[in-house]
């Protein structure tokens, strides 16, 4: 089952349907929920072998010991189809392809084992964000502008994806294939991560996390004019203009 | 006027605070005390400002940052007035942090420092828990360290704007079991309310209900279970927060 919501006649419409389908880029798609969205940054085995040296020195000295996490605020969560607002005056701006884990109901101290039970499904997700040079400070410039983190089209049900921490990532720029990357690169799989925030943060029905993004390579670049698309095998195609903010 | 929301008979409530600071129901009905539970007054972005006081910039010896230094909390940690923060188990350091809470009042982008105040709605105190032994050296605070459940007190109301005369010499206090252990003034805010309200709505767009956290003071102290924590903004409120084990905290989830 494919859950989504709509805008209709400025009412938000929550529906259902029972396949995958072809989306217009003029269709008003919203996020898929309207929870709180976390991101879990460094979790990707590429980026965390490219900042080892950097994490072995000031100001860092050691490289972090549990998940890293940082929060996009309602302001940057748009639908499929929106167009994501870009700067031209803040440095470049990146792509960041990621499986996004729909949290199904309240979860606190869930096990990994058993983590799985609170998740409804997953979703696509577009971690934009502007260069970080340092990884020491909150990120709230870089990955809070409006617009900022596109999701959708929708939320597949977990039973129609059998091996989430097995699910290729592509990401496609002006309908080219430019970048490649696959959940098994996670470091934290999906139950650790639901499991690792649920031990102190109740999470809720609607929340989304973020598992990780890849690490920015100039081939994730986005500029105003471009369209951006990333496909996640078997969970859907989110599909973004990029304009001038 | 002082505006909050409460949970009585299992319904969320908006009430408003009469000049006895009694809660009187959208109705004219005034609740006795103990007959409800208090909520956290607003909802939204929560925005927090770390060493935004000179001197506990340098109780923490650091140097005074030079833009805002802002991170961001999740709405599971909101508790409100008179409710329970739990410490985890085998910590060695946990604090509180009285701050003065600005709650934006209209939507807000690119807002000059000129016209910022007039997009403040109210006011209101926030206590905003940290355990520092969970405190890397990444994305300075982590989650773990700040957002964690029922780490940030809120109200116990709201104070309009207009009721405020100057936010920048409100005197803050905080109290563990009713001996004073923070004392300063929001005179010293390195980044003041017009300069962060700018900042922010540089970066993005602010919404009715946004919560900025403008920092504490030096004074931090150790909590422990069994501690009655009172937070205090002049004008603005008396919050208080009663610290309980990690193993007390379990038997209520």
């Amino acid at each position: 089952m494919f859950h989504y919501r709509q805008k209709e006649s400025n009412e938000v419409v929550s529906k259902t349907a029972n396949a995958s389908f072809e989306i217009r880029l003029d269709d008003t798609i919203l996020p898929p929920t309207s929870g709180s969205v976390i991101g879990v940054a460094l979790n990707n085995k590429a980026l965390a072998k490219s900042l080892e040296q950097a994490f072995n020195e000031k100001p860092h000295i050691h490289p972090p010991k549990t998940p890293v996490l940082h929060i996009k605020t309602d302001n940057t969560h748009i639908g499929y189809a929106s167009s994501i607002k870009v700067p031209t005056d803040k440095g470049a701006i990146y792509a960041g392809p990621s499986l996004g884990i729909v949290i199904g109901k309240s979860a606190t101290r869930v096990n990994a084992s058993d983590s799985l039970d609170f998740v409804q499904g997953f979703t696509v997700v577009n971690e934009v964000s502007l260069a970080e040079t340092s990884f020491y400070r909150p990120a709230v410039k870089a990955k809070c502008r409006d617009t900022f983190c596109p999701m959708g089209p929708w939320t597949i049900d977990k039973t129609a994806v059998s091996h989430p921490n097995n699910l290729s990532i592509k990401t496609f720029v002006n309908d080219a294939l430019v970048h490649e990357t696959n959940t098994d690169q996670l470091i934290h799989s999906v139950e650790e991560i639901v499991s690792y925030i649920s031990s102190f943060m109740t999470l809720e029905a609607g929340d989304i996390i973020i598992a990780g993004t890849p690490e920015r390579t100039p081939e994730l670049e986005i500029k105003p004019g471009d369209s951006v698309m990333i496909d996640i095998e078997g969970v859907g195609r989110l599909a973004n203009p990029v304009e001038q903010e | 006027m002082k505006s909050a929301r409460i949970l009585f008979n299992n319904k969320t409530l908006d009430v408003t605070i009469n000049e006895q600071d009694q809660v009187v129901t959208q109705q004219g009905d005034v609740l006795a005390d103990g007959s409800f539970t208090w909520l956290p007054p607003c909802e939204g972005k929560m925005f927090v400002l770390a060493i935004n006081y000179a001197d506990h910039a340098a109780e923490l010896s650091f140097k005074a940052p030079e833009e805002p230094l802002v991170f961001l909390k999740n709405k599971n940690s909101l508790i409100g007035h008179d409710q329970n923060t739990y410490r985890p188990d085998n910590v060695d350091y946990m604090h509180y942090e009285c701050e003065l809470v600005v709650v934006i009042g209209k939507e807000a982008k690119n807002v000059s420092k000129e016209d910022a105040m007039d997009y403040v709605g109210g006011y209101t105190v926030g206590n905003d828990y940290a355990i520092r032994d969970y405190l890397e050296n990444y994305y300075r605070p982590n989650l773990r360290v700040k957002s964690r459940d029922t780490c940030t007190p809120i109200g116990p109301y709201l104070v309009d704007a207009k009721d405020i005369k100057d936010p920048h010499n409100l005197m803050l206090r905080t109290y563990i079991n009713g001996e004073l252990k923070q004392e300063g003034n929001t005179k010293d805010l390195v980044f003041n309310i017009p300069h962060l309200i700018a900042y922010l709505s540089d970066i993005m767009t602010l919404t009715p209900g946004d919560m900025i956290f403008t920092g504490t003071p030096e004074g931090l102290a150790d909590v422990k279970p069994g501690d009655v924590v009172t937070t205090e903004v002049e004008g603005v409120g008396v919050l208080k927060n009663t610290i309980i084990s990690e193993s007390e905290y379990l038997k209520t989830i």
